[in-house]
């Protein structure tokens, strides 16, 4: 996989676990919207050829040697991205809910409003989109939690379609949430009061597969991500002293 | 309560015996073995020695010595359970970096083969 060789070049990223039935329809969708944006998969130890269909496809593959998790997996991606010189790293799941049609607009807004990361979001403005109840609430939930820790409000904390740019690469290379990632990353950032912007994007159903987060886990689920939430406020910094 | 104490004193001298085997069969490194000897020994202690029980009833405000007894297993297993939940989370830290490297390694010179 080439090094990045310019200020503004961007990685596609896509984690993967069991996602055969999907990730070659993900490939083929990104090159379709971006054709000379490198694609990395990063393959968590699948069990089902999803590591041979991703290299078929035309992808480059990190193959994990054993199974770490979606946040593993993902901060993987995150340091080879960062070694390799990458300037932005945007991430479409493998299961094929992302539309990369919406990628350009993500790193349109990285790129001209400076900020660290950009969220592609379900509920940004009135689009139509609907989620089950007990995700509703779940949602709903981590909104109200989140909004005053992060001083703004975040309509889609728990959308994995999101994009950062370099510094937020580095500070997720060295901390990066292992187990659900998406609203523990947001805490991550804001303790380096780094900046976060919304787009707003259509998600699609799951192409194959499902939801690592069943109904069993949802509790589970819940109960872990507000203690994350609550641990990584803990450590905040002090206020910055004056100069 | 002697009955007690004296389950306890045997409870305390297999967990010690064990460890101590083992330790001497590679199952347990033996800085985690220091943990498991400590409580045994402790619990050794407190097994045969009436004195101190009673004084740490006394102290606690109970009127019955072995429910001290009991209470302290309790207060040293934990802190061994703790101390482990802290070593296992080192383990997992370490664990998922290093599966991180290996692969971003066997890339790079899976790309490197590539190029050449």
């Amino acid at each position: 996989m080439r090094r990045a060789s310019g200020p503004n070049d961007l990685l596609i990223l896509i984690p993967a676990f069991n996602e055969s039935g999907a990730i070659a329809g993900v490939i083929n969708e990104v090159r379709g919207v971006l054709p000379d944006a490198p694609i990395l998969v990063v393959d968590d130890a699948s069990s089902d050829g999803t590591y041979d269909l991703a290299k078929s496809a035309g992808a480059r593959v990190l193959r994990l040697p054993h199974h770490l998790g979606l946040g593993g997996c993902v901060q993987a991606g995150y340091k080879l991205a960062f070694e390799l010189g990458y300037a932005y790293v945007i991430r479409v799941d493998g299961d094929g809910q992302h539309d990369p049609a919406y990628i350009p607009r993500l790193l349109e807004v990285l790129q001209q409003t400076g900020c660290h990361m950009v969220i592609g979001s379900r509920f940004y403005e009135q689009n139509g989109q609907h989620t089950s109840m007990a995700r509703a609430f779940g949602i709903g939930l981590f909104r109200l939690v989140l909004r005053p820790i992060l001083g703004k409000p975040v309509r889609d904390p728990t959308s994995g379609f999101v994009g950062v740019n370099r510094e937020a690469l580095q500070v997720f290379t060295g901390s990066f949430p292992l187990e659900y990632p998406e609203i523990e990353a947001l805490v991550v950032l804001q303790r380096k009061r780094f900046q976060f912007q919304e787009v707003s994007c259509r998600m699609r159903p799951r192409k194959t597969g499902r939801s690592t987060i069943t109904a069993v886990k949802s509790l589970y689920y819940l109960i872990h991500v507000l203690l994350g939430v609550f641990v990584n406020v803990l450590k905040f910094e002090g206020r910055r002293r004056k100069k | 309560m002697e009955r007690l104490l004296n389950a306890m004193t045997i409870l305390s001298i297999v967990l010690m015996i064990a460890v101590l085997f083992s330790v001497r069969r590679s199952h347990i490194r033996v800085e985690y073995s220091v943990s498991w000897l400590g409580a045994s020994l402790f619990l050794l202690i407190l097994s045969r020695s009436h004195w101190t029980l009673n004084w740490i009833a006394e102290q606690l405000g109970l009127s019955y010595p072995p429910l001290a007894l009991i209470i302290l297993v309790f207060c040293v297993f934990l802190v061994v359970f703790y101390r482990f939940s802290v070593v296992i989370s080192d383990l997992k830290d370490a664990n998922i970096a290093m599966a991180q490297r290996l692969a971003i390694v066997e890339f790079q010179l899976q790309s490197q083969n590539e190029e050449q």
